[in-house]
């Protein structure tokens, strides 16, 4: 028997206004998958990812986390969740411990400092645990934030352009990372418009555009790539 | 207990945000103290001013607008690095969130009011002391409904155009009535012995504490709401 989906998503939709975000997305994520949305700028990866961790209501649909229905429980559905954007969300006049003892403190974890102590060292930032952030480059603001959002050992991250202004090093870093999470069992969803930085682990693909699942996919990165571009050509031949 | 756990957790880290930065409450108190010196002059050669009659309305003009630069500043770190979504993403009451902002700008408000109380005895050459425990009272009150108001406010205008004027057009309208509360219960216990509306006005800044202090807690996550 398959495994309990982690995500489910039935007939989402989601209005800014008048303009159409999400249209009826219907989205199933199995544990241990590395699913990947794919699409331009605006055509709704960002809103889906945001949808998942309740940071936006959906107009109409059903969202659930791990069986959890997180438009009735958003808090629980956020317990199972770790969330890294392109920005840090971190707070720039705290040191690195400080920032994470705050984030153990609103997750209530009763072990924090061992936690805090163990993700530091995980992203290779034990040493400057003590410095304020605001004095961090960006590709260790990011480190920081990937301790930040797995701390409480969430079972699904969710990435939003999570290698945008990073260098190669650290792109390497955060993709390696992002291996070793899937290969725990964990689930990743991540956004993205590039298809050059820390895909080599992700097997699955969504291609979304004006607020849809357009195409979906499985395979490796490199296969996926010349596809995605034939898919953006079309696409462009459409709105011209 | 772990909503005021999660509520103690952001207030916590508010305080220290300041303490390190020192934003709100350097341009609260510098612009209080130019205020309060400012009116020093403006009234000085007026020999017929009545210190029972223009000083509650000094003070508390001085309070509110001084209130409001530490207003602006409440949600200005969440804006940095757009850290107010890691809040949000926390499993925790959105309720909480403002409870803890609303905390920490009510303490950063009394400090700097705190301050300003003592320059304007001193500038002013007006003996508080016997009037002090009453003036504490009131000054809390009237500080708790203005923060409490203006920190949902705060959230509101943080992401419209101009946030900075917004603010003040949202906040002041609404936080007369608490103003008028304060300034006339402040009125009561500058005259000697003090004047008989004192437990009025006490009792009108403790309604609108209750109902400025309950909406907003109830209201905050249709603020956040996107």
């Amino acid at each position: 028997m398959a495994d309990a989906p982690v995500v489910r998503l039935d007939k989402v939709e989601k209005w800014f206004g008048r303009t159409s975000a999400l249209q009826g997305v219907d989205l199933t994520v199995q544990p241990g998958e590395f699913l990947v949305f794919l699409g331009r700028n605006g055509a709704g990866k960002s809103t889906l990812l945001r949808v998942v961790a309740r940071l936006v209501r959906p107009n109409s649909g059903r969202v659930e986390v791990c069986g959890i229905d997180v438009l009735r429980h958003p808090e629980a559905g956020r317990e199972k969740l770790g969330f890294v954007a392109h920005s840090s969300y971190l707070y720039r006049s705290l040191t690195a411990f400080e920032n994470l003892q705050f984030f153990a403190r609103l997750y209530g974890l009763s072990d924090a400092e061992d936690r805090i102590h163990k993700v530091l060292r995980w992203v290779g930032l034990e040493k400057s645990a003590l410095r304020p952030i605001h004095g961090f480059s960006r590709g260790m603001q990011q480190r920081l934030s990937i301790a930040r959002a797995t701390l409480h050992d969430p079972e699904i991250l969710l990435l939003d352009e999570p290698f945008s202004g990073l260098d190669l090093e650290a792109s390497e870093l955060l993709g390696g990372w992002l291996e070793s999470f899937v290969a725990n069992g964990k689930t990743v969803l991540m956004a993205t418009h590039d298809l050059e930085q820390g895909l080599q682990s992700a097997r699955r693909w969504a291609f979304v555009d004006q607020g849809k699942i357009a195409e979906e996919l499985t395979g490796t990165d490199a296969h996926i790539r010349d596809r995605y571009k034939i898919f953006l050509k079309e696409k462009r031949r459409d709105i011209f | 207990m772990t909503f005021f756990r999660q509520a103690g957790a952001i207030f916590w880290k508010d305080v220290l945000t300041e303490f390190r930065t020192k934003d709100a409450l350097t341009s609260m108190l510098l612009f209080g103290l130019l205020v309060i010196l400012m009116f020093h002059f403006a009234f000085d050669q007026a020999d017929s001013l009545q210190m029972d009659h223009y000083g509650p309305g000094l003070l508390w003009i001085t309070f509110v607008f001084a209130g409001l630069l530490g207003m602006n500043r409440a949600f200005a770190g969440e804006r940095e690095n757009d850290s107010l979504q890691a809040l949000k993403l926390a499993p925790i009451s959105w309720g909480a969130i403002y409870l803890g902002k609303m905390l920490a700008n009510l303490m950063f408000m009394l400090v700097a009011e705190s301050v300003i109380l003592a320059c304007f005895a001193v500038f002013f050459d007006f003996n508080l002391l016997p009037r002090l425990g009453r003036m504490c009272g009131i000054t809390l009150l009237g500080t708790l409904g203005f923060a409490s108001i203006g920190t949902i406010l705060a959230a509101i205008s943080m992401n419209t155009r101009m946030s900075e004027v917004m603010l003040p057009l949202l906040l002041l309208p609404i936080a007369l009535p608490l103003v008028i509360g304060a300034v006339n219960a402040t009125a009561a216990i500058f005259t000697d012995p003090p004047g008989e509306y004192l437990g009025f006005w006490m009792k009108f800044l403790v309604v609108f504490n209750i109902i400025f202090v309950t909406l907003p807690l109830l209201l905050f996550d249709f603020v956040l709401e996107e």
